[in-house]
């Protein structure tokens, strides 16, 4: 029992993490009906917005330690904890949480630089292209981050307060010893409000009306005389600084590398297609149950009856879902069809 | 009977001529080694198989890797089990790929476009992270697989090949794999492998597959069934992959599961790509480039950046190497990346295509009548 309890937790958590990517991925492809391979690339950017945001805010200095006596010793000491004192060194222990309103204007920023300058030249060719050339744009982006941090992966740590693990097995009334990540309940936390912010956005807002229609009857909605280019440039924009928040959140549960985008560019394409492609409701509810089919399978019981079923269940899900249903789960009549 | 430039009988004699001069022209641009030659023809064979499907019937597979991977592994074994032989290693590696290559495309051409190319994304997923755990007893892991002292060789020991003390090398009925033997070997199957294309692009089927790519649909109106011909060309290049797998266990008898990573299926779409998808020579050319300035700029470091700019005032020289310097090396890849933008951006017909535009250029700037337009030096589908 606790063991399921805690497998569906990981499964959520990692559903999480694959719904906001794939959310962004198919909104993309919705509205602007372009196929990004260069999205993991973004969520992979993201990352090491929050990665950048802590060199900044942690710039130190080389002062001299005065705890050890017996000789000179050099200690860094950040700008911020000599301006501020206290104050400083908590705002480098949160610098995650705030890195966030530094991801957003940045993510914003290049999405909407990435739609104005490259993408915008794709619509009319063949998805091939489109493929291609986002492929390309994943290497740059992946070998620059290469050449700038390295190709280590970075450790980035939590705030204090959560950095430990939540009594999370008192709290539903089960065996005390379970416990969980405090910041891996944070990320699902995020997650749904983030996928859910997405959804009022476009629910509930005229703006969300017109990308809706948009979606809908590109063409109607443009004779209307309504400027569609520009709104989808802006979802375009939108899509980005979800995978970047993604990414960003994503920092501490797995140091940033330079290739976590590619790794997690197939899994989240995997997730899109199965949900269908351009169907906001079923990439967040295949993200979900991906997620959790793949933490279920990891389970050392599962494992024993069929071995090596960890790595393969999502792919061997998605080639299933694919051959019985093409349209995938929730996949809208007439979209690519063919 | 007339023979024209584009005969089969011209194209193969020039083909052969410019295979078989390889360590020749290779002095001239600084790549006569056998390793490198080796390494050509064996892309070049493997982007010829690719642009069967690709080139041919416009079903981009994200997957290829994976036959190439499969062909590597089935070499070794073959080297290990039975015979240092090189004939029945590349014979069966290719013969699995192509089992492979069936059950794949089985399944994944029942769909098109995108779909096609993540399910093909997902089989090669699944095959690599296979071979990585629980298919170690037969690929080894994450150390690849190697041979060793204590493999059986019963076709060897049937025929008393004598046992060396070290580890034995591939060799073609005595003829040693290593060095330009191994190039030359390489290189013959490669004109074997260029003829059957060859035949394929000019015959009635390499037509349909061709009527696939533009119109699908409307192929099947007329009462085609296209699924046969959809899947006998994936397993053509799916062989042809297998193939090439197996041609790299023979001039290095090892294989690893980062063979079948999905940026080695990348690296081949982006030849083919460069080169020139849907021509004949366009892949070849394709191979050869990338695995060229691969060769030539990984090897660059900062120190003969300054040597090579040196001519420059010293601040010009520091700007030039800083620029240059993310790309070289290390980098060698970002330089691959920003290559393969450049093509798909301003090249979508590749190398031949922009070759074809030059030289009409030249033709019109010289006063020749330019008939056709975009006329390339290939065979353009």
């Amino acid at each position: 029992m606790d063991a399921i309890f805690l497998q569906v937790l990981n499964g959520l958590d990692k559903g999480g993490a694959y719904a906001l990517i794939a959310l962004g991925l198919t909104l993309t492809f919705g509205t602007l009906g372009i196929v990004n391979f260069a999205h993991g690339a973004l969520f992979m950017l993201g990352a090491f917005c929050a990665v950048l945001f802590n060199k900044i805010i942690t710039f130190s200095v080389k002062v001299k330690d005065e705890s050890i006596t017996f000789f000179d010793a050099y200690k860094e000491q950040p700008y911020l904890e000599i301006w501020w004192g206290d104050i400083g060194s908590t705002i480098i222990d949160y610098s995650i949480p705030l890195s966030l309103l530094f991801t957003i204007p940045v993510m914003l920023l290049i999405g909407v630089i990435m739609e104005r300058g490259l993408i915008k030249h794709f619509y009319k060719r063949p998805h091939a292209d489109q493929i291609l050339v986002t492929f390309g744009l994943a290497i740059v982006i992946q070998e620059l981050i290469r050449t700038f941090f390295g190709a280590n992966p970075i450790p980035s740590s939590a705030p204090a307060i959560v950095s430990g693990s939540a009594a999370i097995g008192a709290w539903f009334g089960l065996n005390d010893s379970l416990v969980y990540p405090w910041w891996r309940l944070i990320y699902l936390v995020f997650s749904i409000i983030v996928i859910f912010a997405v959804f009022v956005f476009l629910k509930f807002t005229t703006f969300g009306m017109v990308v809706r229609a948009g979606m809908a009857d590109r063409e109607t909605v443009g004779l209307l005389g309504i400027n569609v280019q520009k709104r989808f440039t802006i979802v375009f924009g939108l899509a980005t600084v979800v995978a970047g928040l993604a990414g960003a959140m994503y920092a501490p549960i797995l140091p940033p590398n330079y290739h976590m985008g590619m790794d997690f560019l197939v899994l989240s394409f995997v997730v899109v297609v199965v949900g269908g492609m351009g169907s906001l409701g079923g990439a967040v509810f295949a993200g979900f149950m991906l997620g959790m089919l793949q933490s279920f399978a990891s389970m050392n019981e599962v494992k024993a009856i069929i071995p090596g079923i960890d790595q393969v269940i999502i792919y061997l899900v998605a080639v299933i879902i694919l051959l019985i249903r093409p349209r995938g789960l929730m996949g809208r009549e007439g979209v690519m069809d063919d | 009977m007339k023979i024209s430039i584009k005969s089969n009988l011209i194209i193969m004699l020039i083909f052969i001529t410019i295979v078989l001069s390889a360590p020749i022209w290779g002095k001239v641009i600084g790549a006569a080694y056998p390793d490198l030659l080796q390494k050509f023809a064996i892309f070049a064979l493997f982007a010829i198989g690719f642009n069967i499907l690709f080139g041919l019937t416009g079903y981009l597979s994200f997957g290829h890797a994976t036959f190439l991977g499969v062909g590597s592994y089935t070499a070794v074994w073959m080297f290990k089990l039975f015979s240092m032989n090189v004939l029945p290693a590349i014979i069966l590696g290719t013969l699995m790929s192509g089992v492979f290559a069936y059950i794949i495309g089985y399944l994944s051409l029942r769909r098109s476009g995108i779909y096609f190319s993540i399910l093909t994304l997902a089989f090669a997923q699944m095959a690599y992270s296979l071979a990585y755990s629980v298919l170690t007893p037969i690929t080894n892991g994450e150390t690849g697989l190697q041979l060793s002292q204590q493999d059986p060789r019963y076709l060897d020991a049937l025929f008393g090949v004598a046992v060396s003390d070290g580890l034995p090398s591939t060799n073609f009925f005595g003829l040693s794999m290593s060095g330009y033997s191994g190039f030359y070997f390489c290189a013959v199957i490669l004109i074997i492998g260029f003829y059957v294309s060859l035949k394929i692009f000019r015959s009635p089927y390499g037509l349909k597959l061709t009527a696939i790519k533009s119109n699908q649909k409307r192929m099947k109106y007329t009462g085609f069934n296209t699924r046969p011909y959809l899947l006998s060309a994936f397993m053509i290049s799916g062989m042809y992959a297998g193939l090439a797998g197996s041609l790299m266990a023979v001039t290095d008898p090892l294989a690893g599961a980062e063979r079948m990573q999905w940026t080695a299926s990348g690296e081949v779409v982006l030849m083919t790509i460069l080169g020139g998808a849907g021509t004949l020579i366009g892949p070849i050319l394709g191979a050869v480039i990338i695995k060229y300035f691969e060769n030539i700029f990984s090897a660059l470091n900062t120190a003969e950046l300054h040597s090579i700019f040196s001519f420059m005032p010293k601040f010009m020289e520091n700007i030039f190497v800083f620029i240059t310097n993310p790309f070289v090396g290390d980098g060698w890849h970002l330089m691959l990346g920003v290559l393969f933008m450049l093509v798909v951006i301003f090249l979508p017909g590749g190398v031949l295509e922009g070759l074809g535009k030059v030289t009409n250029l030249f033709k019109r700037i010289l006063g020749f009548k330019s008939t056709k337009q975009g006329a390339s030096k290939g065979e353009s589908s």
